[in-house]
């Protein structure tokens, strides 16, 4: 029981970091790969963030007659990948915009065929 | 409880995930990312890491949905069924399932206070921040003072992305007003957000400078001073807000900035200290600190908010141009 719940969260976050893996290598349609980027980089946020939880722990905000915190590192980490995660997904969805502006289509399959007709 | 709590989260989690792959609709699936990242948002609450949980669902829930929105809106809805077969991708996932999964029998169990990752740099932070920084919240004293570098880096990044956002969608377009009489026949929408518009802002200050001592700091209030204009501008049509806060003021304001970053960090060496070494800038080491973070947290808010409403501005105002000008 206690292996099961020791590492539910990791196996979940596999779950959703395949989820979004999958979205991306199986779907055609780029924003819907773009989405499949979003939920996996998610996946490992909540990933860094589970490592960083101490049981029976607090937030890292230091007050009187409180000692155990959870670990402040990999929450920094994450607030920057998060920010990160916004410039990548719009730059990624400002490339789709051009794609279909100069394709006429979102969809990979169509894209190489166009592609291949030049 | 507090499992319990989480288990319910994270199964929710794996619902919507799998929902976006099912559907077909892209405006469905992403508002159903948006549900994902305010469902991720929540557990990041109960996992402690409530700078994570802000920030999180400012950006994720918020911003990247706006993006997502606007790109949709600006192609297409629907999306068609993949030509192959999808065996090959099923079965590439499930291995690599299996061996991440395999590798996480390894890991120490969840919340084990005797795990590697508690061992070393993290008490170290914790035990000096409070004599050394004089900041309660550790997150903001981590971000902005022991790594201040790598911030800087970050916002380097945002920036970049705003740049290249611009020369993407181009950054000369002319002013429009795209809000159709839909919007605003929409009397309640007005209404509500001609009441939120002061107070996001007012929020965005007080997530800004109680940085230091609760959850926030000045990326979370960048990215919600942003989100009031973006609010304005659903509203009132982009043409009002580009009026409020034109372009270019937005344009100069993103090198401000990082300017300002980068000014405390040369600030310090004039004064005798390394590259953003704050505890230099006022006679007592700690004060310095405080006045350090305070700015470098002030230069990070402004990039921050002026680089959203950048993006933001390219994504809507692409619509108004006629296809001859692209």
């Amino acid at each position: 029981m206690s292996e099961l719940l020791g590492h539910f969260n990791y196996w979940i976050v596999i779950i959703l970091m395949m989820t979004g893996f999958y979205i991306v290598i199986a779907r055609p349609n780029l924003i819907k790969k773009i989405i499949g980027l979003f939920i996996f980089q998610t996946s490992v946020f909540i990933l860094f963030i589970s490592m960083a939880k101490i049981e029976g722990g607090t937030a890292p905000i230091i007050e009187e007659g409180i000692s155990v915190y959870s670990n402040p590192l990999p929450h920094v980490l994450i607030l920057t990948a998060i920010v990160v995660s916004l410039a990548t997904t719009a730059l990624g969805l400002a490339l789709v915009v051009r794609i279909r502006e100069a394709y006429g289509t979102i969809n990979e399959d169509d894209i190489h065929v166009q592609d291949e007709e030049d | 409880m507090e499992h319990l709590v989480d288990i319910v989260l994270l199964g929710l989690l794996m619902i919507t995930g799998f929902a976006i792959v099912r559907m077909r609709s892209l405006l469905a699936a992403a508002m159903l990312t948006s549900i994902y990242s305010l469902l991720s948002a929540s557990l990041f609450v109960v996992l402690d890491a409530v700078d994570v949980a802000l920030t999180e669902a400012a950006i994720g829930a918020g911003i990247s949905t706006i993006l997502l929105l606007a790109t949709v809106a600006l192609t297409t809805d629907e999306e068609k069924a993949p030509r192959h077969t999808p065996l090959l991708p099923l079965v590439v996932v499930i291995a690599t399932g299996a061996a991440l999964i395999y590798g996480t029998l390894d890991m120490p169990h969840y919340g084990d206070p005797a795990a590697p990752i508690h061992q070393y740099v993290a008490p170290t932070y914790l035990h000096d921040t409070p004599g050394v920084i004089g900041v309660p919240n550790v997150v903001t004293s981590v971000l902005a003072s022991y790594r201040g570098y790598d911030t800087l880096g970050e916002v380097t990044v945002i920036f970049t992305a705003g740049v290249g956002v611009m020369v993407l969608l181009g950054y000369r377009l002319r002013r429009c007003n795209i809000t159709g009489p839909g919007i605003r026949n929409l009397i309640v929408l007005r209404v509500i957000a001609k009441l939120f518009f002061p107070l996001i802002l007012l929020f965005a200050l007080y997530v800004l400078l109680h940085g230091d001592y609760g959850p926030g700091g000045g990326f979370q209030a960048g990215v919600v001073f942003a989100t009031g204009f973006i609010l304005y501008a659903l509203a009132f049509g982009l043409g009002n807000a580009q009026r409020l806060i034109p372009r270019k003021l937005l344009r100069i304001m993103v090198a401000v900035g990082m300017l300002i970053y980068a000014a405390v960090g040369i600030e310090s060496m004039l004064l005798g200290g390394k590259f953003l070494e704050y505890r230099v800038l006022a006679d007592d080491p700690v004060t310095g600190q405080r006045l350090g973070i305070m700015l470098i947290e002030l230069g990070v808010g402004i990039a921050v908010a002026s680089v959203v409403l950048i993006i933001y501005y390219a994504f809507v105002s692409r619509h108004c141009q006629a296809p001859e000008d692209m």
